[in-house]
C-alpha cells in the first residue's frame, strides 16, 4: 500500500518501473528461450552490457539525489561508485583462493610476484560476503560522511564543493594508482573466478547478474522516491532552493546535507558492486575526475530532479558511446561534447523536461 | 745540453705510444697488411681502423689520433664527434662532411682534398658509442690544454677534472709552469692535488688535503673518501674527515638553495597555469574546464610556429607568446559570445559546458595534428644550465620560466589596476548592475576579460611547451592543479594565486625526497582539502559583498 | 505514395545487405583487431592497427588463407579498461573472429584475459611486458623480461663497466615487475644494496627536476653509473629534457630505455637524447632484406614517407604470419587445433633471422640494444649473438622461479610448479 502511494502522483516513475520490470523478465527468457542465431536471440553479450547500463543507471539515481534536490553538484561520485566497485573486487580476488596463477591459498597474485609475505590488514575480512557486502556500503558511506561533515559545516558551497569532491577523487585515484597501497596498482583487480559460488563465467550467472542488477536499481528508486517525498525530502529541496533561508528557519541544514549526500555516496557504491562481476574488472581508471563529469552530464541529458530522468540519461548516453565508439570512434568525443554544450544551454531539464513541456503544450491544444 | 723541454718529451712519448699499439694490433692479428705497405701515418692506421664495425678498433684508432696530436686528427675527431665522419662505400675511403647538415663539401680526411658531393646512400656513417664520445672528449681536451684560447684551457682542464686520471694528470703537471692565467693554474692545480692524493708521498698528500679543503667539485670529495678508507694513519684519517665534513656542510646548504629553486620553478609552472583562470574563474565567477586547452592551444601555436621558422627557432618562440595569446584569446572570446554569456549566474552549469567544448577542442587538435605528440625544440640560448658551482646549477629553462611568470603577473597586474579596461572589469565584478548604470558595457567587458583570461592561459602554453610534451592530454594534466592554486589562494585575488601557486611549489619539492612524488602530490592535495574546510575562502578571502554569492 | 516507394527501397536495400554480408561470412576468415583508437593510448596503438590492417592487406593480395579472403573486423575500446574486455567479447562471440591481435598496456590484456579464455578464442599480444603469464589463448610476440632488460643490464655492465644502477619507473606493474627482476639479478651478480637505487614515479610525470638531482648526486661517486628506464610514454619527453638540461650526458650515466622506441622519438626534440640507449628486438635501422621490404610497404601502405617502424609493428608482423602458418599447418582456422599447430612454427622476423613459436606461447627473438642518434633513429651498438628464447615465469622471482609453462601434451599448463608438482591457475582441477 505505502508503494503504491508512494508511486500515484509519479507517472514517470510507474512507466519507468514497468519498463524495469518487462526488462527483468523479457531479457532472461530471450536469451534462453529462442536459440542461438534466431532473430529474437539476446546473446549474453548484450545481456551483459545491459546489466552493465543498468549500475550506470543506479549511479546516475544517486547522482541526482544529490544534485537534483539538494543541490550538491558533486564531481566526485565516480570515487564512491569505484570504492564499492574495489570492496566487491576484494571479495572476488579473496574467492580465487588457489586458483591463482602461483596457487597462493591466500595472497592474489599481484602480491606474490611484488614479493609480499603477507595480506594486508585491511584485507581481512573480504573472504566472507556479507563482510564485503558490509564494506561495499560503508566505505563510500564513510568517506561521504567525513568529506561532508567537514565541508557541509564550514559552509563549503556550490562551485567550491565541486572543485573539492573532484580534488577528492583525483587524490585517491593517484592513491590508487600506488602499488604500494595494496590495491594492485594500474592493473586493479581482475581474473574473478565466481560469486557466492556460482561461476562467474557462466551465462546463467550473468543472467542472474542482471537480473539482480536490475532489482536493486528498482529497489533504488523507490527508496529515493520515499526520500525526497518525506519531509526530508521536502527541507532538501528548500535547502538547494535557498539554503540561508533554510537554515534562518530553523532547519538543521547541515544535517538533513550530511544525510542524504552519504545516502547518495552508499548508493553509488552499491552500483560499483554491482558493476565490477559484470565487466570483470576494477581499476583506479574509474576514479578519473572525467568519469565522475561524465557521470553528471548522464543525469543533465536525462533531466536532474526526476530520479528516472537521470537513469533514462545514463542508459541513452551509454547506448550513444557503444554504439559511436564501435561505428565512428573519431566522432565519439566531438558527439558527446557537443551533447554537454547542447544540453546545458538548450535544455537544462533534460530530454524528460522536454517531453513534460511537450506533452503540456499538447494537452493544452487538446 | 738542450734545456729540458716537455712538449717535445711528450711528442717523443706519442711517438713511443703509437708504436706500441701498432705492435698490439700487429700481434692481435688485427690488422690487414695493407697497413704496412700504403700507410706511413698514425693517420692512416686509424682510417684503416675505422673501416671496421668492431668497436674495439675504433677505440684503438681514436687512441692512434690523439696521440698524433695533428691539427688534422684534431678535425677528424671533431668530425667523428659531430657524425660527420663516413666512409665512402666504393674505396672505402674516410670522409668529413661540411660542417652544415645538407652541404655537399665532402672532403677527404686525411689529405684534406674534395672528394665533392656523395649521395647520403654512397656511403656509411662511422658509428659512435658513448665510451667513444667520452673518449674522443677526454683526447681533444688534452689536445686543447695547448690551446691558445684562454677559455678553451680552462674547459679542457675542467672536462679533465670530471674524469681524472693519470695521463692526464701528468700532462697538466707538464704544463703547469707555462700556464700564465690564475683561474686555470688554480684549476690545473687541484687535478695534481686530485692526482697526489691517490699517488704522492705522505707530506704531498696532506699538502693535497690541505689544498683541497672547502673545495666541493664531486671528484675531491670522492678522492677524499677513497683516501680516507686507504689510510692508516689516524691523525691524518682525522683531519680528511674535517675536510669531508666541511664539503658537506657545503653541499648541504646548496642542495637547500637548489631545492628550493625546484620549488620556485614548479611554482611559476602552476601560477603560470593557473593564472589566466585567477581571472575567468576568479573575477568572473567562471568554471571554465576547457582552460587546459586553452593552455594547450597555446603549446600548439608554438609548434606551428617553429614549422613556419624552421631555421629560426629562438625567434618562433618569442614570437608565438603574442600569436599564442591572440589564438586562445580569440578562441575564448569565441566561447564566451557562444556559450557561456548564455549562462551567467548558473555557475555550475557553465563547468559543464565548458568541459563539453574542452573535449571538442581536445578531439578538434587530435583530427587536425594526430594523436601523436608533437616535438617543440628548445632554443641553444634555453637550454643547458648556469653552472654556480660544481654542486649548483640551474637549468636555463627553468630560469626563464620562473621570470617569464613573473612578467606575465606583473603584466597582467598593472593591466587590471592601471587600465580603463581593468577598471571596468573590476567594476563589473564587485557590482553589475551598477557597473551597468554608470555606462559600462558589460557585455563586452565580459567577453574582454575572458578573453584576456584565455590569452594567458595560450601564454602559459609557450611557457610549458619547453617542459613537457604537446599532445592532445597536455591541458588535462594541469586544470585540476590550476583550480587548485586559484582556490587555495583565494578567488579573486591574483597576489593569493602568486603566493599559493608558489607555496604549494615549494611545499611539494620539499615533501619530494621524503615522500617521494606521487604521495606528495597526494599530501598536498588532502591539505587543500582540508584546508578549504578550515577557510572555505581561500588564504586571502575576498571581503565584502562581492564575495558572497 | 512517396513514402511507402521509399521504405520498399529500404527494406529492399537492408536484404540486399543482409544477403551480402551472409554471403561474406561465408567466404572470409575474420581477423579482429583490438587496439585503442582513442583516448590516451591511442598515441600508440593506432599504428598497430594500421599494422595489421596493412599484414592482411597483403596477405589477401597473396590469395588469402585457405582460400578464403581475411576480413579485417577493427573496435576501439577507447583506453577504456572494461572496455577491452567488453570488445573482446563482441568479436569473439558476435562476430566469431578467428583470432584478435591486439592491446598494448598491461592491465588491458589482464582485463581481456578471462574472457579469451572462457570462449577459447586467440590473442597474440604484440607488446614488450612483464612475463609472469602463459595463457592457453594468448601468444605472446613481444619481448619477455629476459629478451630485453636482462641482456640490456648485460651489456651495461660488461661492455660499459657500470656497477651502480638507477632502477627509474612509472608506478605500474610492467616496471614494477621488471625492477623486481633486475634487482634480483643485480644482487645476484654481487651488487650491494647501496649501489642500487630505485624511484617510481606515476603515469604522465613531467617535474623531474628533483629526482634527476638525485639520480646526478647518486652517480657523481666515480662509479660508473647508468639509469635502467622503465617510465612509459609521455613522461619520457620531461624526463630526458630535464637530464640534458642538468648536464647529465649520455656519456656521464647513460639511460637505458625499454619503452622509447622511433614511434616515440619521432615527438621529442633528440638532440639531448643522443647516445641514450634502448633495449628492443627490432629497430627501423636494422640492415636486412626483409626490413626494408616492411618498411617500404608500411610508408606506402600509410602514404606518409616520414612514418617510422618500431618493435610492437615487428611482433604483429612474426604473430601474424605464425598464425597465418598455423591456420595454413592446422587446415583450420579453429582455436584448438590452431594451438596445437602454432608451437614450434618459425617464421622469419625482420632482422634477417628467423623467430619460432616456443610451448611456452613466447617466441625467439634476437636482443638489440641501440644508441639513440639525432635523427631520432638508433644505431645498433650490441646484438646477442643468437636468439633468445622467451621466459614467461622469471627465474630471479621467488614466486614464480620453480614455474614452467609448456602447452604440450601431456604436460598442457601455463604455470606448472615443478617443486609441488601442481597446474595452477587456467587448467586448476
Amino acid at each position: 500500500m505505502g508503494l503504491l502511494n508512494l508511486l500515484k502522483q509519479d507517472r514517470g516513475g510507474q512507466l519507468f518501473l514497468g519498463l524495469l520490470a518487462l526488462a527483468a523478465v523479457l531479457v532472461p527468457l530471450l536469451n534462453l528461450l529462442p536459440p542461438e542465431g534466431h532473430a529474437l536471440h539476446l546473446s549474453t553479450y548484450t545481456v551483459t552490457l545491459l546489466g552493465k547500463y543498468l549500475a550506470f543507471a543506479l549511479l546516475a539515481i544517486a547522482v541526482d539525489l544529490a544534485w537534483g534536490y539538494l543541490g550538491i553538484l558533486s564531481l566526485g561520485h565516480g570515487a564512491f561508485f569505484a570504492l564499492g566497485g574495489y570492496a566487491m573486487g576484494m571479495y572476488l580476488m579473496r574467492q580465487i583462493g588457489d586458483r591463482g596463477v602461483y596457487g597462493d591459498p591466500l595472497l592474489p597474485d599481484f602480491m606474490v610476484f611484488l614479493n609480499w609475505d603477507a595480506l594486508p590488514w585491511f584485507w581481512y575480512g573480504f573472504d566472507m560476503f556479507w563482510f564485503a557486502a558490509l564494506m561495499v556500503m560503508l566505505a563510500p558511506g564513510l568517506l561521504a560522511f567525513l568529506f561532508g561533515w567537514l565541508a557541509f559545516r564550514s559552509r563549503v558551497t556550490g562551485v567550491y564543493l565541486s572543485i573539492m569532491t573532484q580534488a577528492l577523487t583525483y587524490a585517491l585515484m593517484l592513491a590508487f594508482f600506488r602499488n604500494e597501497m595494496g590495491f594492485g596498482g594500474n592493473n586493479g583487480l581482475t581474473d574473478f573466478k565466481e560469486l557466492l559460488g556460482f561461476d562467474l563465467q557462466a551465462d546463467s550467472t550473468r543472467i542472474g547478474l542482471f537480473v539482480v542488477t536490475a532489482l536493486m536499481l528498482a529497489l533504488g528508486y523507490i527508496v529515493c522516491r520515499a526520500i525526497v517525498q518525506s519531509r526530508l525530502g521536502r527541507v532538501a529541496v528548500a535547502i538547494r532552493d535557498a539554503e540561508d533561508r533554510a537554515r534562518f528557519v530553523g532547519y538543521r541544514v547541515e544535517h538533513v546535507k550530511l544525510a542524504i549526500f552519504t545516502f547518495s555516496a552508499v548508493l553509488a557504491g552499491i552500483a560499483g558492486a554491482l558493476y565490477v562481476p559484470q565487466v570483470g574488472i576494477i581499476n583506479p581508471g574509474e576514479f578519473s575526475p572525467l568519469n565522475s563529469i561524465e557521470i553528471v552530464i548522464w543525469v543533465a541529458v536525462g533531466g536532474r530532479g526526476t530520479l528516472y530522468g537521470a537513469a533514462a540519461g545514463a542508459l541513452m548516453v551509454n547506448y550513444g558511446k557503444t554504439y559511436l565508439t564501435g561505428a565512428l570512434p573519431e566522432v565519439w568525443l566531438f558527439a558527446l561534447g557537443a551533447l554537454f554544450v547542447l544540453v546545458t544551454i538548450l535544455l537544462p531539464r533534460g530530454l524528460i523536461g522536454l517531453m513534460k513541456t511537450r506533452s503540456k503544450k499538447g494537452g493544452a491544444a487538446a | 745540453m738542450k734545456p729540458y723541454n716537455p712538449e717535445q718529451i711528450s711528442r717523443h712519448m706519442s711517438r713511443l705510444l703509437n708504436w706500441i699499439l701498432l705492435l698490439a694490433c700487429l700481434t692481435a692479428g688485427q690488422l690487414p697488411a695493407l697497413y704496412a705497405a700504403e700507410s706511413d701515418t698514425p693517420l692512416h692506421a686509424a682510417a684503416e681502423l675505422f673501416k671496421s664495425k668492431k668497436f674495439d678498433q675504433k677505440y684503438q684508432a681514436i687512441q692512434l689520433l690523439a696521440s698524433d696530436g695533428s691539427e688534422q686528427a684534431r678535425a677528424i675527431l671533431v668530425a667523428l664527434m659531430d657524425s660527420r665522419l663516413y666512409t665512402l662505400k666504393r674505396d672505402q675511403r674516410l670522409i668529413m662532411l661540411g660542417r652544415r647538415s645538407g652541404s655537399p663539401d665532402a672532403v677527404d680526411a686525411i689529405t684534406g682534398e674534395s672528394v665533392g658531393n656523395v649521395a647520403r646512400g654512397a656511403m656509411n656513417k662511422i658509428t659512435l658509442n658513448n665510451r667513444m664520445r667520452s673518449q674522443i672528449r677526454n683526447a681533444l681536451a688534452m689536445l686543447d690544454l695547448r690551446n691558445p684560447d684562454k677559455t678553451k684551457r680552462l674547459a679542457a682542464v675542467n672536462q679533465l677534472l670530471d674524469r681524472p686520471d693519470a695521463a692526464s694528470a701528468a700532462l697538466i703537471q707538464s704544463l703547469l709552469e707555462q700556464e700564465s692565467d690564475g683561474q686555470i693554474r688554480e684549476a690545473m692545480e687541484i687535478v695534481i692535488a686530485l692526482g697526489k692524493l691517490s699517488s704522492g708521498d705522505k707530506t704531498e698528500r696532506l699538502a693535497a688535503v690541505e689544498l683541497l679543503d672547502g673545495n666541493i667539485h664531486p671528484a675531491v670529495r670522492n678522492g677524499l673518501l677513497k683516501l680516507q678508507q686507504s689510510t692508516s694513519d689516524e691523525a691524518f684519517a682525522a683531519e680528511i674527515k674535517q675536510v669531508l665534513d666541511n664539503i658537506k656542510a657545503t653541499l648541504q646548504l646548496y642542495s637547500l638553495v637548489e631545492n628550493i629553486f625546484f620549488g620556485l620553478s614548479l611554482g611559476s609552472v602552476l601560477v603560470l597555469a593557473a593564472i589566466g583562470l585567477a581571472i575567468t574563474f576568479g573575477v568572473m565567477g567562471v568554471i571554465n574546464m576547457a582552460h587546459g586547452e586553452l593552455i594547450m592551444l597555446g603549446a600548439y601555436a608554438t609548434y606551428v610556429m617553429q614549422l613556419l621558422m624552421p631555421e629560426h627557432i629562438g625567434a618562433a618562440l618569442l614570437l608565438s607568446i603574442p600569436v599564442a595569446f591572440v589564438i586562445s584569446g580569440l578562441v575564448g572570446i569565441g566561447i564566451e559570445r557562444g556559450v557561456i554569456r548564455f549562462l551567467y549566474g548558473r555557475s555550475l552549469e557553465t563547468l559543464l559546458a565548458t568541459f563539453g567544448i574542452s573535449l571538442i577542442l581536445q578531439q578538434t587538435v587530435r583530427s587536425i595534428f594526430s594523436p601523436l605528440n608533437r616535438s617543440v625544440e628548445a632554443p641553444s640560448w634555453m637550454s643547458g644550465s648556469w653552472e654556480i658551482n660544481s654542486a649548483l646549477s640551474l637549468t636555463l629553462n627553468r630560469l626563464y620560466i620562473i621570470a617569464f611568470c613573473l612578467l606575465v603577473f606583473a603584466a597582467l597586474f598593472l593591466v587590471l589596476k592601471k587600465t580603463s579596461l581593468g577598471l571596468q572589469v573590476r567594476a563589473v565584478s564587485q557590482n553589475r548592475a551598477m557597473a551597468r548604470a554608470m555606462g559600462v558595457r558589460s557585455e563586452w567587458v565580459d567577453a574582454m576579460t575572458f578573453g584576456l583570461g584565455s590569452g594567458i592561459a595560450g601564454v602559459a602554453g609557450v611557457a610549458l611547451s619547453q617542459l613537457t610534451n604537446v599532445g592532445p592530454n597536455l591541458g588535462q594534466s594541469y586544470i585540476i592543479d590550476s583550480f587548485m592554486v586559484v582556490v587555495f589562494g583565494g578567488v579573486g585575488n591574483l597576489w593569493g594565486t602568486l603566493v599559493s601557486g608558489m607555496g604549494l611549489g615549494i611545499a611539494n619539492k620539499f615533501l619530494e625526497p621524503w615522500s617521494g612524488a606521487v604521495l606528495a602530490k597526494i599530501l598536498v592535495l588532502v591539505f587543500i582539502i582540508l584546508f578549504i574546510q578550515k577557510r572555505p575562502r581561500g588564504l586571502f578571502p575576498q571581503k565584502g559583498r562581492a564575495a558572497e554569492g | 505514395m512517396k513514402t511507402s516507394y521509399l521504405k520498399s527501397s529500404l527494406v529492399s536495400m537492408a536484404i540486399a545487405l543482409a544477403g551480402m554480408s551472409g554471403a561474406q561470412a561465408a567466404e572470409t576468415i575474420k581477423v579482429g583487431i583490438l587496439h585503442s583508437l582513442s583516448g590516451t593510448m591511442a598515441i600508440s596503438e593506432t599504428t598497430l592497427k594500421d599494422t595489421m590492417l596493412m599484414l592482411i592487406d597483403e596477405q589477401n593480395k597473396k590469395g588469402g588463407l585457405l582460400g578464403m579472403q581475411l576480413e579485417p573486423v577493427v573496435v576501439d575500446p577507447a583506453s577504456n579498461w572494461p572496455l577491452f574486455a567488453e570488445k573482446a567479447r563482441e568479436l569473439l562471440s558476435q562476430e566469431k573472429v578467428a583470432a584478435i591481435f591486439g592491446n598494448w598496456t598491461s592491465v588491458s590484456r589482464k582485463s581481456v584475459l578471462p574472457v579469451v579464455e572462457e570462449l577459447n578464442g586467440l590473442l597474440f599480444y604484440p607488446v614488450q611486458y612483464e612475463g609472469e603469464e602463459s595463457s592457453k589463448n594468448v601468444f605472446y610476440t613481444g619481448a619477455a623480461p629476459n629478451q630485453q632488460a636482462i641482456p640490456a643490464v648485460d651489456y651495461l655492465m660488461n661492455d660499459i663497466g657500470v656497477k651502480r644502477w638507477v632502477l627509474a619507473g612509472t608506478d605500474y606493474v610492467y616496471p614494477r615487475t621488471t625492477n623486481k627482476i633486475l634487482e634480483a639479478y643485480l644482487k645476484a651478480k654481487g651488487v650491494a644494496d647501496k649501489d642500487i637505487m630505485i624511484n617510481y614515479t606515476p603515469f604522465g610525470h613531467s617535474d623531474w627536476q628533483s629526482i634527476v638531482s638525485e639520480i646526478k648526486k647518486f652517480g657523481s661517486t666515480g662509479v660508473k653509473t647508468a639509469v635502467v628506464s622503465t617510465i612509459n610514454g609521455d613522461a619520457n619527453v620531461p624526463f630526458y629534457k630535464e637530464l640534458g638540461n642538468q648536464g647529465l650526458s649520455a656519456e656521464d650515466i647513460p639511460v637505458v630505455a625499454f619503452s622509447v622506441g622511433e614511434e616515440e622519438l619521432s615527438g621529442i626534440d633528440t638532440k639531448p637524447l643522443v647516445g641514450h640507449l634502448a633495449a628492443w628486438n627490432y629497430f627501423m635501422s636494422v640492415d636486412a632484406e626483409a626490413n626494408s621490404g616492411f618498411i617500404d610497404a608500411w610508408k606506402s601502405f600509410i602514404k606518409n614517407d616520414k612514418r617510422v617502424t618500431n618493435d610492437p609493428m615487428e611482433a604483429h608482423y612474426i604473430g601474424f604470419n605464425m598464425w597465418v602458418k598455423a591456420v595454413e599447418k592446422a587446415g583450420t582456422t579453429d582455436s584448438d587445433a590452431v594451438q596445437q599447430a602454432i608451437i614450434g612454427v618459425s617464421v622469419p622476423n625482420l632482422t634477417g633471422g628467423y623467430s619460432a613459436m616456443l610451448p611456452n606461447h613466447h617466441v625467439t627473438k634476437p636482443v638489440l640494444i641501440g644508441e639513440i642518434q639525432e635523427n631520432g633513429q638508433f644505431e645498433v651498438v650490441w646484438q646477442t649473438s643468437g636468439l633468445v628464447a622467451g621466459d614467461a615465469w622469471s627465474d630471479f622471482l621467488p614466486g614464480s622461479k620453480d614455474i614452467i609453462a609448456d602447452w604440450r601434451a601431456p604436460l598442457a599448463c601455463g604455470n606448472y610448479n615443478v617443486k609441488t608438482a601442481k597446474c595452477s591457475g587456467q587448467n586448476y582441477e
